[in-house]
């Protein structure tokens, strides 16, 4: 991190102390929707790096000029625009991969981290530190997606990234043949409420400074 | 002072230069790439209708289709007739039958118009396969599928594929474990009513050895997705069946 100096808490910050989901609790909606399956988190976290990043730049580029009145709806539009582009150009170019991504690449416009560090960031600060928020929020967002969407297809479908890990639930091999069951109720959006607050309560265990009054 | 970017009429001008920017920008990206869409979207259709009716190159669990480049060849190899189906039983061959758009032919049957059932006649090892197209809707959107049949309309193969159904659950449809519960199963009941097959959440069978109950084992979870399948099974298909009944009795 000897390149980013001081910079390098852009990126290293939103991972631990300041995570947005965590921390900040921003982004829940998403992270309960699409993290039944370890698979879609991980593409959903690839996708916002990429529209956090060029969001926050364009922002940045264009801060000084945006009329604070109307600042949210130009942040929309710019978020729509990006997302429109990624969503076109995958669909021209890697149909089979858009196709996977299908509602993910629209539900990232919703995303409320993104208008967040505009609104909190990208609007007062320089285009480099910009992109490293930008970046280090989307990355601090995914590893909280991966996690929680690691433990909900394990102990919900028995399964990572669709490979059966547990053995088989119909044919009772492996795990299944001693009577373990998959808990259904983890594919549910409930649980993944359960699974981001019992990583709030691990974070906060570990670092008591993060506990508000 | 009041700042330069804070006067109504600066903010009116960006907003409207905004929009002509980004206007431009996004309509000159969708008219350049649409022709590539349009081309991508033309080869999905024929190789989901080639997969439902078994051409495909699927390895263990996964769902691949013919390559992208050797799909019009097989197509065209399997695919012995495509036929269009208006008002019951007049039958004509349209070998563009299989661009048609369910969801415009929905539409049209809604507003008291005729509909176009687009069936393709398809033969692999000696068997002959009749592959139908059907729309409805999910949880949060638009379900279809392809589904080959025999003679007697029992299936032989299915294809299902959604707009936006949870990942994890009601996308499940898309998975080998669900589309494969299909074949071998009746749409018909043994007195050769039309049933449909219904997606089941208190179907007793979960690995589906028992062909002939028109069910299928649910998905969990995704009880809203798994009804919008039964649902569509029902309407879209039951339509196809003067075609199979006068099929026999010829």
């Amino acid at each position: 991190m000897g390149l980013l100096g001081k910079d390098s808490k852009l990126i290293s910050d939103p991972l631990a102390d300041n995570n947005p989901i965590t921390i900040q609790v921003l982004g829940i909606c998403s992270a309960l929707a699409i993290t039944a399956e370890l698979k879609a988190s991980i593409v959903m976290s690839i996708s916002v790096i990429f529209v956090m990043g060029a969001g926050n730049v364009v922002i940045s580029l264009i801060r000084n000029i945006i009329p604070s009145k109307i600042r949210i709806i130009v942040q929309l539009t710019v978020v729509a625009a990006l997302v429109i582009i990624v969503d076109q150009v995958l669909k021209a170019y890697s149909y089979s991969l858009s196709k996977e991504l299908g509602a993910f690449i629209g539900l990232i416009i919703t995303n409320c981290i993104i208008m967040g560090r505009f609104e909190a960031f990208a609007l007062a600060n320089g285009v480099w530190r910009s992109f490293l928020d930008g970046i280090g929020n989307a990355i601090g967002y995914g590893v909280i997606l991966i996690i929680v969407g690691f433990f909900r297809e394990l102990l919900g479908s028995g399964t990572l990234l669709g490979y059966a890990v547990l053995g088989d639930p119909i044919e009772k091999t492996g795990l299944y043949s001693i009577g373990y069951e998959n808990n259904g109720f983890m594919l549910l959006a409930p649980m993944a409420l359960i699974v981001v607050g019992l990583i709030i309560w691990v974070q906060r265990s570990r670092n008591i400074s993060l506990i508000e009054d | 002072m009041e700042k330069r970017t804070d006067k109504n009429l600066y903010t009116l001008l960006f907003a409207t230069g905004m929009v002509i920017v980004v206007g431009s920008l996004l309509a000159f990206l969708a008219s350049s790439l649409k022709p590539r869409i349009n081309e991508n979207k033309r080869i999905e259709k024929q190789q989901n209708i080639l997969y439902a009716m078994g051409v495909h190159e699927n390895e263990g669990n996964s769902v691949a289709f013919v390559e992208d480049s050797k799909v019009a060849g097989e197509f065209s190899k399997y695919i012995k007739t495509q036929l269009v189906i208006t008002d019951g039983l007049n039958i004509i061959e349209d070998n563009d039958a299989y661009l048609i758009d369910i969801k415009k032919e929905q539409t049209k049957a809604k507003a008291g118009e005729s509909r176009k059932l687009p069936l393709f006649v398809g033969e692999k090892d000696g068997k002959t396969f009749y592959v139908a197209p059907i729309r409805g809707k999910g949880l949060w959107d638009a379900v279809w599928a392809y589904i080959a049949m025999d003679e007697n309309m029992i299936v032989q193969g299915a294809y299902f594929d959604h707009q936006a159904e949870t990942a994890g659950l009601g996308a499940n449809i898309k998975q080998r474990f669900f589309m494969d519960d299909f074949i071998g199963e009746h749409l018909l009941d043994q007195n050769g009513v039309f049933k449909g097959i219904t997606v089941s959440k208190s179907n007793a069978d979960p690995t589906n050895k028992i062909k002939d109950d028109n069910e299928v084992d649910a998905i969990a979870g995704a009880t809203i997705t798994g009804d919008g399948v039964s649902a569509m099974i029902k309407k879209d298909l039951k339509l196809y069946q003067p075609y199979f009944d006068n099929l026999k009795t010829n």
